[in-house]
């Protein structure tokens, strides 16, 4: 068995040193050294999505990822994705469509809507479902999930607009 | 009197009838009645005095979780159905 | 006295609220069961069978025991003798013996993934290690695969202790024989005009929830136990746990984490019983956890099948007759749906004369546990094929078909009694006059389907309390883990009886040892007999505030009236008061205010679903795309719509992957190939469009409410439906799930050489 490494990264915007063992994911650094436990764990083969974050900007199945990997990058997981005030749009209108009913794939789906609508403001409901189709639910059938990401979409473009508009 | 609905697989002991008339104000008399009539019947109902766990009765259309102690009204139908499980 | 609900004028029922658990949920800091870490936790790995059907002739640990950081291993041994009959354990009857030999093999090993060893080390990957030292002697079985093969004279038999009625003292893999029989079937078909006959296959499928099963147990020194486990039901894991480890229910508390998904498959036990005896060993908490090749390889998929029809009409589409032989997996040991399945096969309509065997047989496959309205989906992939066929030889509109022999209240059940006010007829009207059913549908290769399904629905028992609070909000505390956004449900309900707004309700879901008995999450009952006791227990804390009110005004009871909130006097001279005034009154009117109730629920409505799919068939891959969707369901009552909506999409959208490509696939030495979720190919978000939802509200008689438990019946017609629809478009009528691409085109290929053939010959 090999000694800990000293793994150096930010996540949620905040530096953080972890140890983890070479063959420790990312998926497990989090949840089990860093008790980072809202990224879920489903298959371990990154066919689910329960796991996904978004590693310097991109949607990346951190099961997939080695903990060893992480040392220099960006990391943001589902805790990191509200500010200290308010929940992003994202997650208000995953409440206000009904979007989860046992809420275990969530976290991912968020993430993966957030690296999607970072790329594309304005996605189309084909779009949508293309970008979010390495995330499986088994409960909601995605009608409510694609219904809030697209309505989220509409929000954040719509309070983008007023923040230029106020800037002048 | 009420009626007893005899599950298809025990017709056989009550000459392949399928409604019988029994005695009975509860499903303990019913099926002590039925016993009376079909000697035999009830080792197929009862497991230590009580309903099967494997067997649901339904009084009326309902089933009922009042196994033997279950009333039985005068013009009842008490049927004895397989007890099911259910997922989500 | 009833709290007024405003003769169904509700002010919180029926509307869309957003749920209390869902911020949690959306920042990631809701716990589910393998969130949990205690300090000094171990982790606890299994070794499971290679084989599908061995005998054990040794096991030896001594290498595993000696890899540093190894605390504990156990095996079949170390699990005390259970009795071998059935028992009533909540929701299900369990026979305890097999139950203690599926957690650890015993002597046999009877399914590929069978589990026989569970170790305990400081680290997960330690116990992988460790579970790889283990040596175990097998003696090879020859593996019984299928119905078929298990019901054949000679076949190899899985459990030597196995008898059933029929057959006396013979050794069998046949566990039960269910029969249903109603007038005379041999007069009914000499009165067909039509008879069509067929034999379906239906492929094992697994619930496929995204969570897979983990427990934590916690063992202290003076025999108390605590599990902390996402689970369907804390009462039933508390109540088979003790019956596997041989102690009263008291020894163990329950503690139910939030779950990631059961949709039946949660409401037994696999790893709950192990990580408390790991515990008692190791003085720790242990924590095991499957990985998804354990949870499709030993968890509890549900039955394939074999099921032959046979219906006959008269050329005015009358059904007159119905014979039906089906035969169900139950896995290694007995269990199958088969029973559910034959009650549920021809539910929705009115057929005289009918004859339907059910059996149960064992195959070297893991214990089948439920999935979903058990048994409904099989039968209906069958019968409602047959359903349309028939419609489509009278040239009558399948829909009509459907409503002209459709069951309503008065009409006898499959098993005799007849039926209450239901909503079948409803549901087939309402997708009749949906957009979706009034909307051409053109193109080549596209085609649309119609199919219904019918599931019992639950009652059982459940218990509740409501808490007024000094502020004058309250609690509402149950036991049914919320597996879908019932507890929100609850917190309206309350909150509708109180005349609170629901935003002052906060809703718990509570371990065994904080609320009374409750039964599973399941069976489509918790917002049905949950949600009747959550009402009671609201009713009987307004009868308390009365009575404080009372004292207050120094009044009788009966001369106060409680509405919209508050306690009015029934003659006046006297303001009245609300929820929040008479709060802060309780402590000097005879202290803290409780409404509990407790229900062995009755009055259980039914439900019925009818769902029409159009499809557009590839061709040359046979792949078919679902191109549009409209379920219709009848609630009784939606009491938050939005969740309700969310059952029928969820259940319709695990129909649709049955239909197109789930399946469980062994090879000839009975080991399952595909073990993660890019071979066990469940719908994603790009396989399916909108699915429209039409609520059908036909009040329950039995429910204060008129709830109709709504959690199943969607899942049940899809597959035909989609069968339907395939015939629609490309003219081929499929007899096996999955219709997955290459059975399809082999089907197409088969259609494409006979219409060839036939053309040549005409030539």
């Amino acid at each position: 068995m090999s000694r800990k490494t000293l793994v150096d990264a930010k996540i949620n915007g905040e530096p953080t040193e972890f140890l983890c063992e070479p063959r420790q994911s990312l998926l497990e650094c989090l949840r089990d050294v860093l008790e980072l436990t809202g990224s879920k764990e489903g298959c371990l083969t990154g066919d689910c999505g329960a796991c996904t974050v978004l590693m310097d900007g991109r949607a990346v199945c951190s099961c997939l990822v080695l903990g060893v990997e992480a040392q220099g990058k960006n990391i943001t997981t589902v805790e990191g994705l509200a500010d200290a005030t308010r929940l992003h749009a994202l997650q208000q209108k995953f409440l206000e469509h009904a979007s989860l009913q046992c809420g275990i794939c969530t976290p991912g789906f968020l993430m993966s809507a957030k690296a999607l609508l970072e790329r594309n403001p304005d996605p189309t409901e084909p779009e949508v479902r293309y970008a979010l189709a390495g995330n499986l639910c088994r409960c909601t059938g995605y009608d409510k999930i694609v219904r809030a990401v697209i309505d989220a979409a509409k929000t954040l473009r719509e309070s983008g607009a007023d923040r230029a508009a106020a800037r002048g | 009197m009420p009626t007893a609905i005899i599950p298809a697989l025990l017709r056989p002991l009550t000459s392949n009838r399928e409604r019988v008339a029994v005695a009975g104000r509860t499903v303990r008399a019913v099926i002590a009645d039925l016993e009376r009539q079909f000697p035999g019947l009830a080792a197929h109902l009862l497991d230590g005095g009580e309903i099967k766990p494997s067997i649901a009765i339904s009084i009326d259309g309902e089933i009922v979780p009042g196994g033997v102690l279950e009333p039985v009204g005068e013009h009842s139908e008490v049927h004895f159905i397989p007890a099911i499980g259910g997922g989500a | 006295m009833a709290a007024s609900t405003n003769n169904g004028h509700f002010k919180v029922i029926g509307t869309r609220p957003i749920r209390h658990d869902g911020i949690d949920k959306v920042i990631g800091r809701a716990k589910y069961g393998a969130d949990y870490a205690f300090p000094g936790m171990l982790h606890g790995k299994l070794l499971r069978s290679p084989h599908a059907h061995a005998r054990i002739k040794s096991i030896k640990l001594d290498k595993a025991l000696a890899l540093p950081g190894v605390k504990a291993i156990i095996t079949g041994k170390d699990l005390p003798k259970a009795e071998n009959k059935l028992e009533q354990s909540g929701e299900m009857t369990v026979n305890p013996h097999y139950l203690s030999m599926n957690i650890l093999a015993h002597d046999k090993v009877l399914y590929d993934g069978h589990a026989i060893a569970a170790v305990a080390a400081t680290s997960p990957h330690i116990a992988e290690e460790a579970v790889l030292l283990i040596e175990v002697e097998y003696e090879v079985l020859p593996p019984v695969m299928t119905v078929e093969a298990a019901m054949k004279p000679g076949a190899a038999i899985l459990l030597d202790d196995l008898r059933n009625k029929e057959e006396g003292d013979k050794r069998t893999n046949v566990a039960q024989h269910y029969q249903f029989k109603r007038g005379d079937l041999e007069a009914g078909f000499k009165a067909a005009d039509y008879i069509v006959e067929r034999e379906f296959t239906t492929a094992m499928v697994h619930q496929g929830y995204i969570e897979p099963h983990n427990a934590v147990g916690i063992y202290t020194t003076d025999g108390q136990a605590t599990i902390y486990c996402s689970t369907q039901g804390a009462f039933e894991v508390r109540s088979l746990s003790a019956q596997v480890l041989g102690v009263p229910v008291g020894k163990i508390k329950v503690v139910p984490a939030e779950i990631g998904g059961g949709f039946g498959g949660k409401t037994t036990i696999y790893l709950e019983p192990l990580s408390i005896l790991l515990s008692k060993m190791t003085g720790a908490p242990v924590k095991l956890v499957m990985s998804r090749s354990e949870v499709l390889r030993a968890s509890g998929p549900t039955s394939g099948s074999k099921i032959k029809v046979k219906l006959g009409a008269t050329k005015d589409g009358k059904l007159v007759a119905a014979q039906i032989w089906m035969a169900y997996e139950a896995g290694a040991f007995p269990g199958s749906p088969v029973g559910a399945g034959a009650m549920c096969i021809i539910a929705p309509y009115t057929i005289e004369n009918l004859q339907i065997d059910g059996y149960d047989v064992v195959v070297n496959r893991p214990k089948t546990a439920a999935y979903r309205a058990p048994g409904a989906t099989n039968a209906a992939f069958a019968s409602e094929t047959i359903i349309d066929e028939l419609a489509d030889k009278c040239g009558i509109d399948p829909l009509e078909f459907r409503i002209n022999n459709g069951v309503k209240e008065g009409s006898p059940q499959v098993v005799g009694p007849p039926f209450k006010r239901i909503g079948f007829i409803e549901t087939c009207e309402a997708i009749k006059n949906s957009d979706h059913y009034k909307s051409k549908l053109t193109g080549k290769f596209r085609g649309r389907g119609v199919a219904s399904g019918f599931w019992f629905n639950a009652g059982m028992q459940s218990s509740a309390t409501v808490n007024i609070h000094t502020d004058g909000t309250a609690s509402v505390v149950t036991g049914s883990p919320d597996i879908g956004g019932s507890r929100a449900s609850m917190a309206m309900i309350t909150a509708e009886v109180l005349g609170l707004p629901v935003t002052d309700v906060r809703p718990l879901v509570a371990d065994t040892d904080s609320i009374g008995h409750t039964d599973v999450t399941g069976g489509s009952r918790v917002t049905f007999a949950t949600g009747m006791a959550v009402y009671e227990a609201a009713q009987d804390a307004v009868k308390q505030l009365i009575e404080r009110a009372a004292k207050v005004w120094e009044i009788k009871p009966d001369e106060i009236e409680f509405r919209d909130g508050a306690v009015h006097a029934k003659a006046d001279g006297k303001p009245p008061m609300g929820i929040k005034e008479l709060a802060k009154r309780l402590a000097r009117t005879g202290g803290p205010i409780t409404g509990r109730a407790s229900v062995n629920a009755r009055g259980v409505g039914p439900a019925f679903a009818t769902t029409c799919v159009d499809v557009e068939v590839d061709p040359d891959t046979a792949k078919v795309q679902i191109l549009r969707c409209t379920v219709a369901q009848d609630a009784g009552k939606a009491i938050h719509p939005s969740y309700v909506e969310g059952q029928m999409q969820g259940g319709t959208a695990q129909g649709i992957g049955w239909a197109l490509n789930e399946e469980y696939f062994y090879d000839d030495k009975g080991i399952l190939r595909n073990i993660g979720l890019l071979d066990y190919r469940m719908p994603t978000c790009l396989d399916l469009p909108m699915i429209e939802t039409a609520i059908v509200e036909v009040p329950n008689p039995g429910h204060p409410l008129g709830v109709r438990g709504v959690g199943e019946v969607s899942i049940v017609p899809p597959p035909a439906a989609v069968a339907n629809a395939i015939y629609d478009a490309v003219g081929v009528r499929m007899t096996e799930t999955p219709m997955s691409p290459p059975r399809l085109l082999r089907e197409i290929l088969k259609k494409l050489a006979a219409d060839d053939a036939q053309s040549a010959a005409a030539d």
